[in-house]
């Protein structure tokens, strides 16, 4: 709460109502997910997950290949699925907040008859998974280099690629968190399964573990309407160097050329974000569902 | 005086409503218990899509790998089956494990320890219900992704495959029970350890590759869990490719889930029973901020 109380008396945030809904959400669900168990203990839970569904490939990948490990395919395999672990927690986390202000708490009256950013507010209780999820990527990732010798090496990564398709799809992904938290609002039935439901379609349909080209012809195209499936590509380049260009998905396609398309779906995502997050918001107090407690 | 009278005479001429006792009780509660989960679930059917989609996708995502990386057609099949199985495992961790944390929750569980109903009777009629959820979404699984990836089964002995099943469920389902207790003892940590116990399960009982690959010792250790032996029998039984792909044999994976049944039962008689004793005592079986 300390920092909490810097962040929020620095003028600018203080006279920002949008600023102030942010940084207090997010320190909120920093709480809500972390205060159940002593840190030592949530750590273990909060990676041993992410290591567990890694390990899942590495077995699969081990048994076919007969231990064999360390080809350009296995590192694409590993490196997407660890950083699938950011699409699923920003995906899931905006709209586990809805229903858990919703369902759980029941707050959500409260929380919007309160003068704030409830915009803001959301992205904000997304942060806390961001910052797990973060965490997560990073330790499968020096696990993966650790004992299977993935060739991420701090002097070969292009740095400047890599953080700018990092904020590029966090901010693509926190877009479609909005508008699944959105769409949650308006549902009273199977709200749990849809942040669950978008991220395994993107799971599947990005090439996030296996090459694009594997997918049956007549939904690959799928893949290529995803921003997703530009941001992995992006931080494979980056992060693998001149080993990961010789994937076939996107090959064509220079690093320029990504960024760009990445930003123009990170640039409507967001706007369609704000768009659909004020219809919801609409309907759902049209129509009484705002504060809605199904138990269902 | 004639008031009462007259409901005196009511009350005798009203036929007596026989008392539940013993079996009849235990079956009556265990019928109550499963038939919102059983009747409830055919009165609105969209949680079909979801339940369905969403396994059958993270299924897909691994046929896809076993392809990118050129696994034998069987690989896929197991994919497919335990993919499958996912449903059940699901089913008894958010259904049974999770149910008695939540239904303290909901304010539940003090009508459960109220009524005259056995407790062991509630959480059987939990496994029954879920059970038949469970197999609607795991045949569904089955079904779809046998036909959408082409898989082609060899099966010896229908009844030794059912029966495989069938002991399978039984373990499993009283792994469940048990773990009810447990979760409701471990307030707000339930929902966490729900979590923990998905892809680190996955992973040890092998349910997207043969268990056997993980090790004599882990598999070993693994088999607490009836799937893991379960599934391996299934598997045994549903494929011909090679049969070293298998752990153990088939009689002593019966064997093994037979005695895994009896203890998982008895644990959560036990415990159940327990957790009731020290509740009441401590006045904590129905306090909701933990």
């Amino acid at each position: 709460m300390v920092l909490t109380e810097r962040i929020l008396n620095i003028p600018f945030v203080r006279r920002s109502d949008t600023l102030r809904s942010f940084v207090t959400a997010a320190w909120l669900g920093w709480q809500i997910e972390s205060n159940w168990a002593d840190p030592f203990l949530f750590a273990v839970y909060s990676f041993v997950r992410p290591i567990a569904s890694m390990l899942i490939l590495v077995v699969m990948y081990s048994v076919i290949s007969e231990g064999g490990v360390g080809d350009p395919m296995f590192n694409y395999i590993y490196l997407g699925n660890a950083l699938y672990i950011l699409v699923g927690m920003i995906i899931t986390g905006v709209s586990w907040a809805v229903i858990d202000d919703r369902e759980h708490y029941r707050v959500n009256k409260q929380l919007h008859t309160t003068p704030m950013d409830h915009y803001a507010y959301l992205m904000g209780r997304g942060v806390a998974r961001l910052i797990i999820g973060s965490i997560s990527v990073i330790i499968t990732i020096v696990f993966g280099v650790l004992v299977f010798k993935l060739p991420v090496y701090l002097n070969v990564i292009n740095w400047p690629l890599f953080l700018l398709s990092l904020v590029l799809g966090i901010l693509s992904l926190a877009a479609i968190g909005i508008i699944m938290g959105s769409l949650t609002m308006m549902m009273a039935r199977h709200f749990w399964s849809l942040g669950e439901a978008v991220a395994g379609g993107i799971y599947l349909f990005t090439g996030a573990i296996f090459p694009l080209e594997t997918l049956p012809v007549y939904v690959r195209w799928i893949g290529f309407t995803l921003p997703v499936t530009y941001w992995l590509e992006l931080t494979r380049r980056a992060l693998l160097g001149p080993s990961a260009s010789g994937f076939p998905t996107l090959a064509v396609f220079s690093n320029l050329e990504l960024i760009g398309i990445l930003s123009a779906f990170t640039l409507v995502l967001l706007v369609a974000s704000v768009f659909v997050y004020r219809w919801a918001v609409e309907q759902a107090k049209e129509k009484g569902l705002i504060d809605l407690e199904t138990s269902y | 005086m004639a008031e009462s009278m007259l409901t005196d005479v009511a009350i005798r001429s009203t036929p007596r409503v026989e008392k539940a006792r013993g079996f009849r009780l235990f079956w009556a509660t265990v019928w109550a218990r499963a038939y919102p989960r059983i009747v409830g679930a055919t009165r609105e059917m969209s949680w079909l899509f979801f339940e369905t989609l969403l396994p059958l996708l993270s299924v897909a995502a691994y046929v896809f790998v076993y392809k990118a990386i050129g696994a034998p057609e069987d690989y896929i099949g197991f994919v497919v089956v335990g993919g499958a199985m996912t449903a059940f495992w699901l089913n008894v961790l958010w259904s049974m494990a999770s149910q008695l944390y939540w239904d303290k929750d909901q304010g539940n569980l003090e009508l459960y320890v109220l009524s005259p109903g056995p407790l062991t009777a509630i959480l059987l009629g939990m496994a029954v219900g879920g059970l038949v959820m469970a197999g609607v979404r795991a045949v569904a699984i089955l079904v779809v992704a046998s036909l959408v990836f082409k898989v082609t089964y060899a099966v010896g002995s229908i009844p030794l495959l059912l029966l495989t099943f069938l002991l399978t469920m039984s373990a499993l389902y009283g792994m469940g029970m048990m773990f009810a207790s447990i979760f409701l003892a471990s307030g707000r940590e339930a929902w966490h350890l729900a979590n923990l116990l998905q892809e680190p399960i996955y992973l040890v009982s092998g349910f997207y590759f043969p268990v056997k690959a993980l090790g004599f010792w882990v598999a070993t250790a693994a088999s607490i869990i009836p799937l893991t032996v379960g599934l391996d029998a299934m598997r045994q039984l549903l494929f011909t490719s090679d049969p070293t792909l298998g752990f153990l044999s088939v009689e002593v994976e019966l064997g093994i889930l037979v005695v895994l049944t009896v203890v998982f039962i008895s644990a959560a008689y036990f415990l159940l029973a327990k957790l009731e004793e020290i509740g009441r005592r401590e006045g904590r079986l129905i306090e909701r901020r933990r």
